[in-house]
């Protein structure tokens, strides 16, 4: 009777928290009640964790209240210290946490089931090798987004060969290996076999992502971390874990479609084939356009420019939040507002290295959401613009995707800076973006190349449009 | 008797429609808060590593449980707090300062 009475007190617990997580996102969708969201789902957690601590007995209570001790600090100081520039690298090493746990979770009850000397069922069994799979792809995907966006991993693709055909040819092994521990026997190195195979994958799945690949590969790492937590559930029978697991999966799923269709790519494309084919593509395009001149012009001449339009569009993009220049770029427009100019940001989805990269940037440096225009919203209004800076971005700028079928990014959707009256360009170069194709923007009649880091440009344009 | 097995997966299937339908139709401005909120809520992992970390001696069960709750739990407590930090930050109106 006790029994009964705990059990339907911690399943009720785990029906409050569920809702509260569902009302929690939803609520998280909207701006105005984002933030409230946000608190709900935190009361969710913390109701599904006082109610486990409280009903599930047995325990090792002082290694569990160390252990979320531990975290929690671990967990404040990183969460107030961190710039929101690095927040990218941030949210990759977070889904690796989750992956991380589900893993070791799956691992200890293994090592449980041996302990006891009980032979696994073949439900568990299964569930813990998904886990382990699932699990430990997340873990080691997400070190290694994490240290390609931190710089510690060189941040281009990393391709070798037969790379698809070892990735494909570990998977089966896997297959083959699981099947050999459900029909056979329950063998302790065969299983620590599989779990090296998981978290190799893990790598190879994210060593070939380079630069711009990067917000759908977060995503998907986001979507993972959730189908973890769910295997982990399975591995448990744990209807909180499972539930919870399959709103963070299906949410990553959709920014992954968002993320894949911003690039006009399937996500097998994304996945499979990097932008190998590219690097022929980008020796043929420096080539052809070797010869050719860009009109470059200095701060002065580009202020004058900006102050004496009507209305100015900026395009941030990846080289915006490097050179760490959300707040310049916010003076600038509020230098240009004084003279009574009209100024929006264009976000293109994939600007940066992950979903809503600028978003976050720009509402650091204080810039009111409602001045931050879609991709679908502001590409009618380029016609009627008559400047639009582009600071750090690139291939979200390239008419090719429009016009030449032969490039690699064709077909891909871009703001259309082309179209407004006069195009200013901050770049630190003429080097070809991250997909390695040569931008025909740079070379147009009114666009007007402003070289030099993102940050410094952006000052000497303050400080010159401060002078009009 | 309904196979375990089988009403977890009902559960796993019902609560990803679930999740479907709740935030599709997210502005791009709340990607990164919405990604990271949810990445804070997979640290439900923590509820499964404090169920394996059961028994009062030390072994390999209760150690790998231990680890499981330090990374969960930074992922909760992280998650949550920064997602609040990167929203206070998003306004309407310009502020006044």
């Amino acid at each position: 009777m006790t029994s009964s009475i705990l059990d339907n007190g911690i399943e009720l617990s785990y029906l409050i928290a569920a809702s509260l997580f569902i009302v929690g996102l939803k609520q998280l969708g909207s701006p105005a009640t984002a933030r409230k969201g946000n608190v709900i789902a935190s009361v969710g957690m913390l109701l599904a964790i006082v109610a486990t601590l409280l009903y599930q007995t047995p325990m090792n209570f002082p290694l569990i209240l160390a252990g979320i001790l531990i975290g929690s600090l671990i967990g404040t100081i990183t969460a107030q210290r961190i710039e929101m520039t690095a927040m990218p690298e941030m949210v990759g090493l977070f889904n690796g946490l989750g992956g991380g746990a589900s893993t070791l979770i799956a691992v200890a009850e293994f090592q449980r089931l041996l302990s006891v000397g009980e032979a696994p069922t073949l439900a568990s069994m299964i569930t813990i090798l998904l886990s382990i799979f699932i699990g430990g792809i997340t873990l080691t995907g997400s070190l290694v987004a994490f240290g390609k966006l931190q710089g510690i991993i060189g941040g281009s693709p990393i391709i070798f060969p037969l790379q698809r055909i070892v990735s494909i040819g570990l998977a089966v092994l896997f297959l083959v290996g699981s099947v050999f521990l459900l029909v056979e026997t329950t063998s302790e190195p065969v299983f620590m076999t599989l779990l090296s195979i998981a978290l190799l994958l893990g790598i190879l799945f994210a060593i070939p992502v380079g630069g711009a690949d990067m917000p759908v590969a977060i995503a998907l790492l986001n979507s993972f971390s959730g189908l973890a937590a769910s295997a982990a559930g399975f591995v448990l029978m744990n209807d909180m874990l499972i539930i919870a697991g399959a709103l963070v999966g299906a949410s990553g799923i959709i920014l992954t479609q968002i993320m894949c269709r911003a690039m006009n790519r399937s996500l097998f494309y994304v996945l499979f084939s990097a932008f190998s084919k590219t690097t022929t593509a980008v020796n043929i395009a420096t080539a052809e356009h070797a010869e050719r001149t860009v009109n470059s012009v200095d701060a002065e001449e580009a202020a004058m420019m900006l102050g004496y339009a009507k209305s100015v569009v900026i395009v941030p993009g990846y080289g915006m939040a490097v050179a760490q220049a959300q707040h310049t770029a916010r003076e600038l427009a509020d230098q240009l507002e004084r003279l009574g100019v009209e100024v929006k940001y264009a976000i293109h989805p994939v600007a940066g290295r992950m979903p809503g990269h600028m978003n976050v940037l720009l509402a650091e440096a204080n810039v009111p959401y409602p001045q931050l225009y879609d991709m679908d919203d502001i590409n009618t209004e380029f016609g009627n613009v008559d400047v639009a800076l582009v600071v750090g971005a690139n291939d979200v700028v390239n008419p090719a995707a429009r016009n030449d079928q032969n490039s690699p990014i064709y077909g891909m959707p871009i703001l259309d800076v082309d179209k407004a009256h006069h195009t200013i360009v901050i770049k630190r170069g003429l080097n070809p973006g991250f997909a390695g194709v040569q931008n025909e923007l740079f070379f147009e009649n009114k666009t007007m190349m402003l070289f030099g880091n993102a940050k410094n440009v952006l000052t000497d344009l303050v400080g010159s449009v401060k002078q009009l | 008797m309904i196979d375990p097995l089988l009403t977890a997966l009902v559960v796993f299937v019902l609560a990803a429609f679930i999740g479907f339908e709740v935030i599709n139709k997210v502005p791009p401005t709340l990607h990164t808060p919405l990604m990271s909120g949810s990445n804070a809520i997979s640290g439900i992992a923590i509820i499964g590593a404090v169920l394996v970390t059961v028994g009062g001696n030390i072994n390999w069960v209760n150690a790998l449980g231990f680890v499981a709750i330090v990374l969960a739990t930074i992922n909760v407590v992280g998650g949550f707090m920064v997602t609040d930090r990167m929203l206070q930050m998003f306004r309407k109106k310009k502020a006044s300062s």
